[in-house]
């Protein structure tokens, strides 16, 4: 296809702004999908790939209109992926930026557009459910144009539901989004945007050809990792998977790869030909490294081998997440567990219950620390109970967040960003009624249950994104939980100095609630190094007698004592304290504040 | 199998059931004193043939063995083998001069005696019949009739007890100067309608009840009592000239020896086997009425299990076990653990064997030290 008439574009929005029901009417208005085929939200579904034996979702779908290919990509949905995001966009010349008419401009509708201007996506704004009785279309077309500079009566205006305007849409994608530019005859070169694995077919990538062409078993090379593999087929979506010939410069579609490993073969890597091979890969790679991380471990030590066999299913289809084994003291054989953000470690954490049936404690959730040791060295340290005592500096990841709020709750927002440690840099008005607050965070913070306060504080209309922004210096202390004189690893903390005090009482109080007496005075302390700054003791038990025996009827006591016997296996052992699962939940739910 | 010295009959009847009682009681059914006695007769006569010539304990318990008709008491106690101590429970209300007679001359050696407590309100909150001066007249008669062992029982931790009224129960019970004191904690079971009514009273109390026990342990050693079992007290044989005053019977089972149990719901533990009759009154009497033993719950004992109840009962007396038939049953690095909180200890025994037991405060614990212990 002549690249004139090729259309490559996103659809991005903010959650339940309607993105989904646009992607499904453009696919049935082109005659993509026949009206009997057609279902809801198709890009989501999965149905249509397992027909055929292939289990993995569509990211890009080409359509054609008027005599163009327009290719749709499909950008992971919330916050964790903004480097999916990114590299998504930049497989694209232009975007739709969807806003819900009743709602108007929310944060992530801010955080992608400021994205796909990044990028130098050309973009199309666009006010969505216009036939929704409380829509604004015309509040929101003016949100829409001061936010990416354009003139109010250029937003289109849709009703993705009824498909009121949608042909327009299609136009002025058409009209208004350049066609690529890239050079047919100059050495191949292929953005990796985005992967997935199939358990037939291997990792299939989802390309955008910049240069150059591809075609099935050719020898090719990712130039960043310099993964090397033949390609078993190329072809595209419409919506299902179709074998093409070749893709050429500017077009989209997928690459099998035949590589197990998705690890093999990561987002943002560029692929050329092994015979004729570029010289330079596109720009823009990084490695991604996780950020948040957490201890997993079983409630039933007994399910550690199926956890492990879980996060390597889940690992196949999810490059982002890392684990290595842990063993602590209190919960026994683990994971640390690295993930892209909150969200992330929600989602993995959520899958693991359910699609694979484990019961699972989780640690409350601290960040990668870059910590520069006395002797100089520098380490990266994701696990609190590792930092080491002897430390030069300490450096938290920050990030940038951006909260749109009803300008009646910038109040409460300041307060609790103020609270959190952050920094604020500038304030914007996308409407009369709604402030843009951009801040500056430590991620640490935001882990620490402050989506849910952000939330409570402004009534649920708060909505938030956020931007990693590199790491800061901080006055950082690590918070060790001592029970009955030991450490309980699972529950150290890092933290700012500050709040050392009021977490460590709220940890030492609830854990007194929680840990059950026992035979001997047992003390629960929060340390910082040596210093103990709260303490409580659970006063040892004055007696636990077993019923009498009457009339020789011992069977019923042994019973008794076994009773005891079993309660005391499903305790977990910190020395020589029983601490019930339900204790570590408590303190952890405390702390995590999620769940 | 060495023949059995121990034994136990359970005469079931009461005027009336208690709230807190969970034994296999009968009430009402005056008629059937009779046949029950006839089936126990019956039943013993089965059974005979395992029993040594001559016992070293029988003891009576129920029910209220001293609510049964008197012309059936006597003929079942004259009928009993002869045993060195033959104990008969009684409740106050009972003891009447002819029945403390009666007791003594059908050749009852000791009287474990219900009083549970000297407080006419905790008595009404038990369902207790009699009143404080019951229990008193009671103890009278029965001193009168020459016994010279006899037993209080008492309760701990009543709903609505306070410290003063257990004080004052401890006062009492000395006051009397029993041989023998057995001061069990009230179990509120869950589900009975005894804690229906009161659970929420004890849920309230809770912390000050904890403390009673070791009250209980302090003001009775004190006044010359040994402590020899968890819940168990006899004058100190210093004090008794030279008399083991302890409940021989119950020391057989803490000693994990064999008995044989005759009545409805009694338990037997015979080698290999333990076996508990049907606690149906009627199908009782019918089955022994035909010449066949009554209907049984039969449950095997390993080796195993025997050594390990071996362990949980011996650990409630004073003296331990000796290590040697525990260490078996017994995990060593709980006991190394429990000997430093100083929990439990080994001790040189009487007998030149070295003793496993429990110290002062291992045996408030008894229930979790030995859960560990065991583990």
């Amino acid at each position: 296809m002549d690249q004139d008439r090729i259309r490559n574009f996103s659809i991005i929005a903010h959650i339940d702004h309607g993105k989904s029901t646009l992607a499904d009417r453009i696919l049935e208005v082109t005659n993509t999908v026949t009206g009997r085929e057609m279902r809801e939200q198709v890009l989501d579904s999965m149905d249509l790939e397992r027909e055929r034996g292939i289990t993995i979702k569509a990211q890009a779908v080409r359509v054609d209109w008027k005599g163009h290919e327009l290719n749709l990509i499909d950008t992971p949905g919330h916050v964790d992926f903004t480097y999916e995001v990114s590299r998504a966009l930049q497989a694209c010349e232009g975007a739709v930026l969807v806003v819900d008419a009743a709602q108007g401009v929310e944060a992530q509708t801010v955080a992608n557009a400021y994205l796909a201007i990044e990028n130098d996506l050309e973009l199309l704004p666009l006010a969505n459910k216009i036939d929704l009785p409380q829509a604004n279309p015309d509040a929101a077309a003016a949100e829409l144009a001061e936010l990416v500079g354009d003139a109010p009566d250029r937003v289109l205006r849709v009703s993705a539901k009824t498909g009121e305007g949608v042909e327009a849409v299609l136009d002025a994608i058409v009209e208004r989004i350049p066609p690529p530019t890239g050079d047919p005859d100059a050495p191949p070169r292929a953005l990796v945007f985005d992967s997935a694995y199939d358990q037939y077919r291997g990792v299939v990538a989802f390309v955008r050809v910049v240069d150059g062409q591809f075609r099935a078993r050719e020898e090719v090379r990712a130039m960043a990792q310099g993964t090397r593999f033949e390609t078993e087929e190329v072809g595209f979506f419409s919506p299902t998977m179709r074998a093409a010939e070749s893709l050429g410069a500017g077009e989209v579609g997928y690459v099998v790869t035949g590589l197990k490993d998705v690890a093999k073969l990561r987002v943002g890597d560029t692929l050329t030909s092994q015979a004729r091979a570029a010289a330079e890969p596109l720009p823009g790679y990084k490695d991604v490294k996780p950020m948040v991380f957490a201890g997993l471990f079983p409630t039933d030590s007994d399910e550690y081998p199926q956890l492990r066999d879980a996060l390597e299913r889940l690992k196949l289809n999810d490059a982002s997440l890392s684990y290595d084994p842990e063993t602590s003291n209190a919960l026994g054989f683990g994971f640390r567990c690295g993930f892209l953000g909150l969200l992330h470690m929600e989602i993995v954490r959520e899958r693991l219950e359910r699609e694979f049936d484990l019961d699972l404690l989780v640690t409350a959730p601290s960040v990668a620390y870059q910590v520069e040791t006395p002797s100089g060295e520098r380490i990266e340290v994701h696990n609190p109970a590792e930092m080491p005592a002897e430390r030069e500096r300490v450096e938290e990841p920050y990030v940038r967040a951006s909260i749109v709020v009803p300008k009646d709750g910038v109040g409460q927002v300041m307060e609790l960003c103020n609270e959190r440690r952050g920094r604020f840099d500038h304030m914007e008005y996308p409407s009369p009624e709604r402030v843009l607050l951009v801040y500056e965070l430590p991620l640490g913070e935001i882990v620490f249950d402050f989506y849910d306060q952000l939330k409570s504080r402004t009534r649920g209309y708060a909505s938030f994104d956020y931007d990693f922004a590199g790491f800061r210096e901080g006055e950082l202390v690590r918070l060790d939980v001592l029970v009955g004189g030991e450490s309980v690893d699972a529950l150290s903390l890092v933290l700012h100095r500050d709040e050392a005090y009021g977490r460590g009482r709220a940890l030492v109080d609830r854990l007194r609630e929680e840990i059950p007496r026992q035979m001997f005075d047992v003390p629960v302390q929060a340390a910082i190094g040596s210093r103990v700054i709260a303490r409580e003791t659970i006063k040892a038990k004055r007696k636990d007698v077993l019923a009498k025996c009457y009339g020789g009827d011992i069977t019923r006591k042994r019973k008794l004592l076994e009773r005891q016997k079993a309660g005391k296996r499903r305790m977990k052992q910190v020395g020589a304290v029983e601490v019930p699962q339900e204790a570590f939940l408590a303190v952890l739910n405390l702390d995590g504040g999620k769940r | 199998m060495t023949a059995v010295r121990h034994l136990y009959v359970h005469v079931p009847f009461c005027a009336h059931r208690c709230g807190y009682c969970d034994f296999v009681t009968v009430v009402g059914r005056q008629g059937a004193h009779e046949h029950y006695v006839d089936a126990l007769l019956a039943e013993l006569e089965l059974e005979r043939a395992m029993l040594a010539p001559r016992l070293e304990t029988v003891f009576l318990g129920g029910g209220t063995p001293t609510f049964t008709e008197a012309g059936a008491l006597r003929r079942l106690l004259d009928a009993l083998p002869p045993a060195a101590e033959l104990t008969v429970e009684a409740n106050p209300e009972t003891v009447t001069p002819e029945l403390a007679r009666l007791l003594r001359e059908s050749g009852v050696t000791r009287v474990s005696l219900g009083a549970q407590s000297f407080r006419s309100h905790l008595l009404r909150v038990l369902e207790r019949r009699a009143q404080p001066d019951d229990v008193r007249r009671a103890y009278y008669h029965l001193r009168d009739a020459n016994f010279d062992n006899i037993s209080l029982d008492l309760l701990h931790g009543i709903p609505g007890q306070s410290a003063s009224d257990l004080e004052l129960d401890i006062e009492e019970a000395l006051a009397l100067a029993p041989e023998h004191i057995s001061y069990y904690e009230l179990e509120a079971k869950p589900g009975t309608r005894f804690t229906h009514a009161h659970g929420a009273e004890l849920g309230r109390q809770a912390e000050a009840l904890e403390g009673y026990f070791e009250t209980v342990i302090e003001r009775l050693t004190a006044a010359g009592y040994r402590w020899y079992e968890t819940a168990n007290f006899c004058v100190s044989p210093a004090l008794a000239g030279g008399r083991d005053l302890r409940a021989q019977h119950n020391l057989a089972y803490w000693l994990g020896r064999d008995y044989l149990g005759l009545g409805i719901g009694a338990v037997s533990t015979l080698g290999w086997e333990r076996r508990r009759n049907t606690p149906r009154l009627n199908g009782y009497i019918a089955a022994l009425r035909r010449g066949e033993p009554p209907v049984r719950e039969l449950e095997a004992l390993d080796p195993g299990v025997r050594a390990l109840e071996r362990v949980m009962l011996g650990l409630r007396l004073d003296h331990g076990l000796p290590f040697a038939t525990a260490a078996g049953s017994i995990d060593q690095a709980a006991l190394g653990r429990l000997e430093r909180l100083g929990l439990a200890a080994r001790r040189a025994g009487t007998n030149g064997h070295e003793a496993l037991l429990l110290t002062q405060r291992g045996r408030r614990l008894g229930g979790a030290v030995t859960a560990e212990l065991l583990a």
